[in-house]
């Protein structure tokens, strides 16, 4: 469904990411890793459609989507997370659901203000949203909370939540476990299994916890120094020797 | 510890004499041609350094003075009592609201003409405050140049008036559609500015609105103003001594009533306390609107706000647009309410009297808003004889607020929304 092929960016004299090729398919984990600096945020920020990349195709179901304004890419069913959790602080964590269903609800503002019977339906159907998958990541009881005083693995599982909402085919996660316990980190990977089981969404995935991603990932591609290391299946991958040496090596 | 602070207490004291001694102290007098200094008289040379004093010793003990000013909301009686549930507490809310509304609705009857011509100039700027707040309160965009759509407001009802004979209640829904597409349009120019530079830019936009009013005397009469604007009419029927409009009859022929001026007074009060309860309302149910959200969620984070499908344009834009409208509301009454206008009462300290009450208010919070104008309206009008330090007590009022009250007199509430549980 996903589809990079070349993909460049520069800033600058920087050559962030270089020619970097992945593809993600219907019902598939797909991991991006890679050392501090490798270019995978600057990969993402590419796909979501923040930076317009200087090189290279993204496919999105077939459509050229490289160089779309990010709101428009985020409606074709494809949204992310961010390294550093961005939550609407001083929104409660139920209204955090609710911003991120407007396309759910009837936008016609006098429909809203005399809440026309279609209005009230769409409003209770997002709210029932909202409360299905507030209590699908355990926070059912913090839902009138200020998001923004809520403890950093509360914010991590809110942020997948707010994704989850929009109904989204493609889920990019950016180091999710990073800042998480262990405890935590082993329910972040069966939520994100469970995501692909259950709700059919396709993921691609920048983590650092190394056991995190070679548990569930499909495929895995490997990034060094923005440019493609290696790609395939977490075996594959373990065993290569380029990846060995850059990456596993190190750690 | 006491040494840096002897220091900066010094400091502090001698720029508060170098700062009133030249300001206060010496003037200029004029003798026949010549123009001389002379210098302070006794009396304000002492009292320039009676307030240095002051300013040294509060510097010096800066800390305890604050120290013990923070136990102070230890006294407030309901500081630590428990917290209402949150239904009882919505319901005792409206309530109380209902219950200011209606008083509200009968309170003209009983005081005198200047009160409730001072009531209505409040709840014009309650509309003016509540529509700002939609645009710095809820969406975050400081815009320093709302009174532009204030005038235009006005303007709009004075202009149609004076060549189309346009009547207030035609008048009412042009002017604050008129006022929201100039909203629109300037909404386009600063979409992708943020903070203080959308702040210059819409500053700008106040004074070039201004200045154009000011200049285009053909149409505007420029500095001269507008006059003549008439008052509203009840279907059909008007308020002054004689019928002034073809058709029209006259409000006390019609109900056998001696005539008197205060009908009008108290007409024009209780439109502009209807406009302003239609005001508050809408607003209050946008806030728990989708666009609402959308504003709320722009100020906390654009980025995120983005990557979840919002558009920034329509989002930027729809907040311009419909803080302008009521504003275009408020205006339109204003001229009503005056009769004449001119550029003069749109200059720039309107906007930042209007910003002024947003932030003591508490941004994004109605009831705060409310409370807010009524204080900054009605406290220089009862303090007439100090109204040459309007502006220091103001200032001062806004560095108190500052240091105590950051987040305004009443900070916004969170709605309480509740869930169904699933599964
Ligand atoms: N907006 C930007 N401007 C300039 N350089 C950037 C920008 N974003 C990222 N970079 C640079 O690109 C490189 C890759 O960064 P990033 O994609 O964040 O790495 P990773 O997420 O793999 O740790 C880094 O050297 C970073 O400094
Ligand atoms: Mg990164």
């Amino acid at each position: 469904m996903l589809e990079v092929q070349n993909l460049s960016m520069r800033f600058g004299g920087l050559l962030a990411v270089d020619q970097v090729t992945l593809d993600v398919q219907e019902h598939e984990i797909v991991s991006i890793i890679g050392p501090n600096g490798a270019g995978k945020t600057t990969v993402f920020n590419c796909i979501s459609g923040f930076y317009k990349p200087t090189g290279g195709k993204i496919l999105f179901e077939g459509g050229e989507i490289q160089g779309k304004p990010d709101h428009k890419i985020s409606r074709l069913g494809m949204v992310r997370t961010f390294q550093h959790v961005r939550l609407f602080g001083q929104m409660t964590v139920v209204e955090n659901l609710l911003v991120a269903q407007h396309r759910h609800l009837n936008t016609n503002l006098l429909a809203g203000l005399i809440k026309t019977p279609d209005y009230r339906e769409r409003e209770q159907k997002s709210l029932d949203r909202a409360a299905y998958w507030l209590e699908r990541v355990g926070l059912m009881e913090l839902a009138n909370r200020e998001a923004g005083n809520l403890a950093y693995g509360q914010q991590r599982r809110l942020e997948i939540a707010r994704c989850m909402v929009t109904e989204p085919k493609l889920l990019m996660l950016d180091e999710p476990a990073a800042g998480l316990n262990p405890a935590e980190t082993k329910d972040l990977n069966q939520l994100i299994i469970s995501l692909k089981e259950d709700y059919n969404v396709s993921v691609l995935l920048i983590e650092h916890d190394m056991s995190l991603v070679m548990d569930i990932s499909d495929r895995i591609t490997v990034i060094n120094q923005g440019r493609p290391l290696a790609a395939g299946t977490p075996d594959e991958v373990r065993n290569n020797d380029d990846v060995i040496k850059a990456y596993l090596g190190e750690a | 510890m006491a040494t840096p602070n002897f220091k900066h207490a010094l400091f502090c004291a001698i720029v508060t004499i170098v700062i009133a001694y030249p300001i206060l102290g010496l003037n200029l007098v004029a003798e026949s041609t010549r123009v001389i200094v002379e210098g302070a008289d006794t009396t304000t040379v002492i009292s320039v350094f009676a307030a240095a004093l002051v300013v040294f010793l509060f510097q010096l003990f800066r800390d305890r003075i604050m120290a013990s000013l923070g136990g102070l909301p230890k006294l407030n009686p309901f500081a630590d009592r428990e917290h209402m549930p949150e239904s009882k507490r919505a319901r005792l809310e409206s309530w109380v609201l209902t219950g200011i509304v209606v008083l509200a609705l009968f309170w003209p009857f009983f005081v005198s003409r200047g009160s409730v011509d001072l009531a209505t100039l409040v709840l014009i700027y309650i509309m003016l405050a509540l529509g700002l707040n939609v645009v710095v309160g809820l969406a975050g965009l400081l815009d320093l140049g709302y009174v532009a759509f204030y005038a235009v407001g006005a303007y709009t009802f004075a202009l149609l008036s004076q060549y189309a004979g346009v009547s207030f209640w035609m008048a009412l829904p042009i002017g604050a559609c008129l006022a929201a597409l100039f909203g629109l349009v300037l909404g386009f120019p600063v979409l992708r500015l943020r903070g203080d530079y959308l702040a210059i830019v819409t500053l700008g936009f106040g004074e070039i609105i201004r200045i154009l009013l000011n200049n285009w005397t053909a149409l505007t009469g420029g500095p001269n103003g507008i006059g003549g604007i008439p008052d509203p009419t009840l279907f059909g029927m008007e308020f002054g001594r004689r019928v002034k409009e073809e058709g029209n009859t006259s409000f006390h022929d019609t109900f056998g009533i001696a005539y008197s001026s205060e009908h009008k007074v108290i007409f024009l009060y209780l439109i502009a306390l209807i406009l302003a309860v239609i005001t508050a309302l809408i607003i209050r149910r946008f806030m728990r609107m989708p666009v609402g959200r959308a504003w709320e969620a722009l100020r906390e984070d654009e980025i995120a706000a983005r990557s979840l499908g919002l558009s920034r344009t329509a989002v930027k834009l729809s907040a311009f647009t419909i803080g302008a409208f009521f504003a275009g509301f408020a205006g339109t009454v204003f001229a009503s309410k005056q009769g004449f206008i001119s550029p003069e009462s749109f200059v720039f300290l309107e906007s930042a009297i209007i910003l002024a009450i947003v932030v003591l208010g508490g941004m994004g919070s109605q009831l705060g808003v409310v409370l807010a104008a009524i204080a900054v309206t009605i406290l220089p009008e009862l303090a007439r004889e100090f109204s040459d330090f309007r502006m220091l007590v103001f200032g001062a009022a806004m560095v108190l607020m500052m240091v105590w009250r950051p987040q305004g007199l009443m900070p916004m509430r969170r709605t309480h929304i509740q869930l169904r549980r699933q599964e």
